[in-house]
């Protein structure tokens, strides 16, 4: 889960992390080839004794932040350093070819790829819009053999390609696939069934079509290395006899979350062979129709005591509250509880989270109400990160939870670091209060339902609030707004917020010097996604010294013209400018639907789709 | 999307922000002026419709906003307020920002897409836990849950289908939970797409318009102009109208209005009744 849970691993890198390929520096580097070091820099004998030692010395490198500096010395810290990473980060799949990637570093281990923006998930993108990891598997099937793990988000993958990451890469351990698609069961069989030294098969939040094969029986036989198998999301009945066999056969399995598919019976009869689990997603944790009512429960309440390592804890896709009672024994090591499936209520969560003491993470459903929120600040003194999500995600729903659910966290959480809390409404005194009680705040995302909905006390708008978090919290590295907001809002946060990398604004601001503000006051802003807010062409211009540091801005429903963003792309060359328009479009309006734009050393992608118009 | 230039909901509420700010230009601090507190409407100029949210004391904002309705021009640019806002820092930048010329498009009041920003597989929680409770004993229920962008959304409780009309550029979306038979959903047709349509026969009308709004009917018995088809969840195109109104609802994917001329030439699906059978 801790994939899922800190998607800002940007924390371990502040200069964006393919800084190196866009310095001046680097690029004549990249530009002369790998060929560079040996026909430019004739090595004499002393210094293939430093190099050597270097490269020894560079092997502890592991942040990836410091690899980029240490690239940056010399010629020699270049080329040294580029044998030497094993792990391989790009966060942008287009800001890179993987004939660039693969010519520079040529022993990675681990490759880490992240395509589509995030405002995709939200149907804000047409489907088919790139973000191939095809191109990449190839090009590291030539060159890196010895690649071992694959971490992707929001990329596209298909059969064909899980195939040839099993076939080509031999000793293949661990694939991670995250808001993913393009993949069926098909491929998870191919996959699954020629990794022999699969350790890891992480499916998080990704679409799976069912072809119909039964993938879990294509493990093969004999003992399994298996250590961690994830498939929660995926929405097809698996063959649990199968599964049961395999976790049997996995001695060293530490974290299993299961899909919906799979019964609290059958979840005892897992829990039984694996009493080592670390992670457990629960499946649907409600009872499957076939179980008779005479039948004898089993003892759930003893199966969950047996697994005393366990301490991150999700699932309840089709909760029955009356089988909550069986996660007490454990519910005092927890320190990450998901029940974000879970439509329970305050009365249902209390005798649980009145022992999670220990509890750092923790998601749920605003089902909990104002007065659940009030437990969970009562008793969880260590928790670092809070997601409340709505369970009816609707404009003008009720809202179960409030600024007072919200004050109460922040004054009994004040260890709080990351928040992402969906209300129908808020007041400024709320934010401000929690701006002062939880200075270590380093992600702070407010989803207040209403569009323009202002402090519903005081009918302000929410600019205090939002400026009371960018000013007193230091740390602050990732916010999202809403709510109704002026400029003055983004005044603050040009003006406090040094160290924002990731900025999401919808329905906000009243005017270009809004955006103004934000691009010219934000150094270390990466990541800038906007939606449905009054930012024109000159905002636009306003950013032109700050894109090329920028990993991508992406602005759609927004007041820019074709003429504004080919300005942009003309004055910007290492910019790749892409307009988007609804699929069914045909017609090119003179107003921009969508505008994403990001650096590249490589110019316009060739695969991108008719709806896509590169500039 | 359902407009090419974000012009429906967009165009009123900051607009009406900037007037209050223009004309409160001189003195009055940003978070006190009165015209600052946001009348939400989401009707077009001049229509009588109930704020999306109503708080109390918006009431008394009503009149002001009539009167910020009344100034704002409808069919024209929808950028005089920016205009005079960017006016100030457009000294400082060579080019002028050039207005987009888009003209007004008809609002419609309701969810926007990807708002608020809950995955698919997030939503539907209602239904799902809400079953599991009351059933236990009834978990074939599951409701599959939708994921790919380019099928239905279902928000709570509604269904949320992408609706184009052949000879219109700008699609809809329909939401098929708030109908019960395909009479409404034939009516909703005409109300969707009759100004559009006429707009585009005659684009270039302003005032008194030359052509009449024509009523789109006979959409579902093939005697009309138009006929509505729909693409099914294995990618089909089916005549709408063959099975019961609850089977169509819960295998469609996308309408489509084409011109009856044309339907020949479409390649339309065989009829899959036996099939809907096993839903």
């Amino acid at each position: 889960m801790s994939e899922q849970m800190s998607d800002d691993d940007e924390r371990q890198q502040s200069p964006p992390s393919d800084l190196d390929f866009t310095s001046n520096k680097a690029r004549t580097c990249i530009v002369t080839g790998s060929v560079s070091g040996h026909t430019e820099f004739q090595s004499p004998y002393p210094d293939q004794v430093l190099e050597n030692v270097l490269e020894n010395v560079l092997h502890f490198l592991t942040s990836r932040r410091d690899r980029n500096t240490a690239s940056l010395v010399c010629k020699s810290w270049y080329r040294v350093e580029a044998l030497t990473r094993s792990e391989l980060f790009i966060g942008n799949c287009y800001a890179v070819s993987p004939a660039r990637a693969t010519a520079r570093f040529t022993r990675v281990r681990a490759l880490h790829l992240k395509g589509r923006p995030r405002f995709a998930d939200f149907n804000l993108m047409p489907p088919d819009w790139g973000a191939h990891f095809n191109p990449w598997v190839l090009a590291f099937a030539k060159a890196c053999p010895w690649l071992e793990k694959v971490y992707l988000k929001r990329m596209s993958v298909t059969d064909d390609d899980l195939a040839t990451l099993a076939e080509s890469f031999l000793g293949f351990k661990e694939l991670v696939l995250v808001c993913c698609d393009g993949f069926g069961t098909s491929g998870l069989s191919i996959f699954v069934s020629k990794c022999r030294q699969l350790k890891v098969l992480d499916l998080i939040e990704s679409e799976v079509s069912d072809d119909e094969t039964d993938w879990i029986l294509c493990f093969p036989e004999g003992e399994s290395h298996l250590e961690s198998l994830i498939f929660d999301c995926v929405e097809y009945p698996i063959n649990f006899e199968a599964l049961e066999r395999l976790v049997a056969r996995s001695p060293s399995l530490k974290k299993l979350k299961l899909n919906r598919y799979v019964s609290i019976g059958q979840l005892y009869r897992l829990m039984v062979q694996a009493p080592q689990l670390t992670h457990l997603g629960t499946g649907s944790f409600s009872p499957s129709e076939i179980a008779g009512q005479g039948d004898q429960e089993p003892d759930y309440v003893t199966a969950f005591a047996a697994c005393k390592s366990l301490v991150c804890l999700s699932g309840f896709r089709e909760i029955i509250p009356d089988y909550l009672p069986a996660i007490y024994p454990i519910c005092a090591n927890l320190t990450s509880l998901n029940f974000s499936y879970a439509n329970i209520t305050a009365e249902q969560l209390k005798p649980i989270i009145s022992n999670c003491h220990k509890l750092q993470v923790f998601w749920v459903l605003d089902s909990i109400c104002d007065e659940g929120l009030q437990a969970v600040a009562a008793t969880c003194k260590e928790l670092r990160e809070l997601r409340v999500f709505p369970v009816d995600a609707r404009e003008d729903s009720d809202g179960p939870v409030s600024e007072i659910g919200f004050q109460a966290i922040s004054e009994g959480c004040r260890k709080l670091q990351s928040i992402l809390y969906f209300c129908q409404r808020m007041t400024n005194a709320a934010v401000i209060a929690m701006s002062r009680n939880c200075p270590d705040l380093v992600v702070f995302r407010l989803c207040i339902m209403g569009r323009h909905r202002p402090d519903h006390v005081t009918g302000e708008p929410m600019d205090d609030g939002f400026g009371a978090i960018v000013m007193n919290c230091k740390k602050l590295t990732r916010l999202a707004v809403s709510g109704l907001l002026t400029d003055k809002a983004f005044d603050y946060i040009g003006r406090y917020g040094k160290l924002v990398r990731t900025l999401s604004v919808a329905f906000a601001g009243d005017s270009d010097m809004a955006l103004k503000y934000v691009l010219e006051g934000c150094p270390q802003l990466q990541k800038l996604e906007i939606r449905d807010s009054p930012f024109g062409d000159a905002a636009l211009c306003s950013g032109l010294h700050h894109y090329y540091n920028m990993r991508f801005l992406w602005m759609s429903s927004c007041r820019l013209t074709y003429q504004g963003c080919q300005q942009i792309a003309r004055a910007m060359p290492r910019l790749v400018v892409e307009v988007i328009r609804s699929a069914d479009e045909e017609e090119m309006d003179v107003c921009v639907q969508t505008l994403y734009m990001y650096r590249s050393l490589e110019g316009p992608r060739n695969d991108a789709p008719k709806f896509v118009t590169i500039l | 999307m359902e407009s090419g230039c974000s012009k429906k909901l967009l165009d009123l509420i900051p607009q009406e922000k900037k007037w209050g700010f223009i004309e409160n230009q001189n003195g009055i601090s940003h978070g006190s002026s009165e015209e600052k507190k946001l009348e939400l409407k989401l009707g077009p100029p001049g229509e009588e419709d109930e704020p999306l949210v109503s708080f109390g004391y918006f009431s008394s904002m009503k009149s002001n906003a009539k009167q910020a309705h009344n100034k704002f021009p409808p069919a024209q640019e929808d950028h005089r307020g920016g205009a005079v806002l960017t006016a100030s820092w457009a000294k400082n930048h060579h080019h002028q920002p050039k207005p987009p010329n888009c003209s007004q498009k008809r609002t419609a009041p309701g969810p926007v897409v990807g708002w608020p920003p809950i995955r698919s597989f997030r939503k539907n929680l209602a239904t799902t836990s809400k079953l599991a409770s009351e059933s236990p004993t009834s978990l074939p229920h599951k409701v599959a849950i939708e994921r790919k962008p380019a099928a239905p959304e279902t928000r709570g409780k509604g269904l949320f289908v992408k609706i184009n009309m052949e000879g219109v550029p700008i699609g809809r979306k329909v939401d098929l939970k708030s109908y019960d038979s395909y009479e409404k959903l034939s009516t909703a047709v005409d109300e969707l797409f009759r100004g559009l349509l006429a707009a585009q026969r005659d684009p270039s009308a302003d005032g008194p318009k030359q052509e009449e709004e024509k009523v789109i009917t006979g959409v579902l018995d093939g005697n009309g102009e138009y006929t509505l088809v729909y693409e099914d969840n294995e990618g089909d195109r089916m005549l709408v109208g063959d099975v019961p109104w609850h089977m169509f609802v819960s295998t469609v994917k996308r309408l489509r209005v084409l011109k009856s001329s044309e339907l020949s030439v479409i390649n339309l699906g065989s009829s899959k009744k036996g099939k809907m059978v096993q839903n």
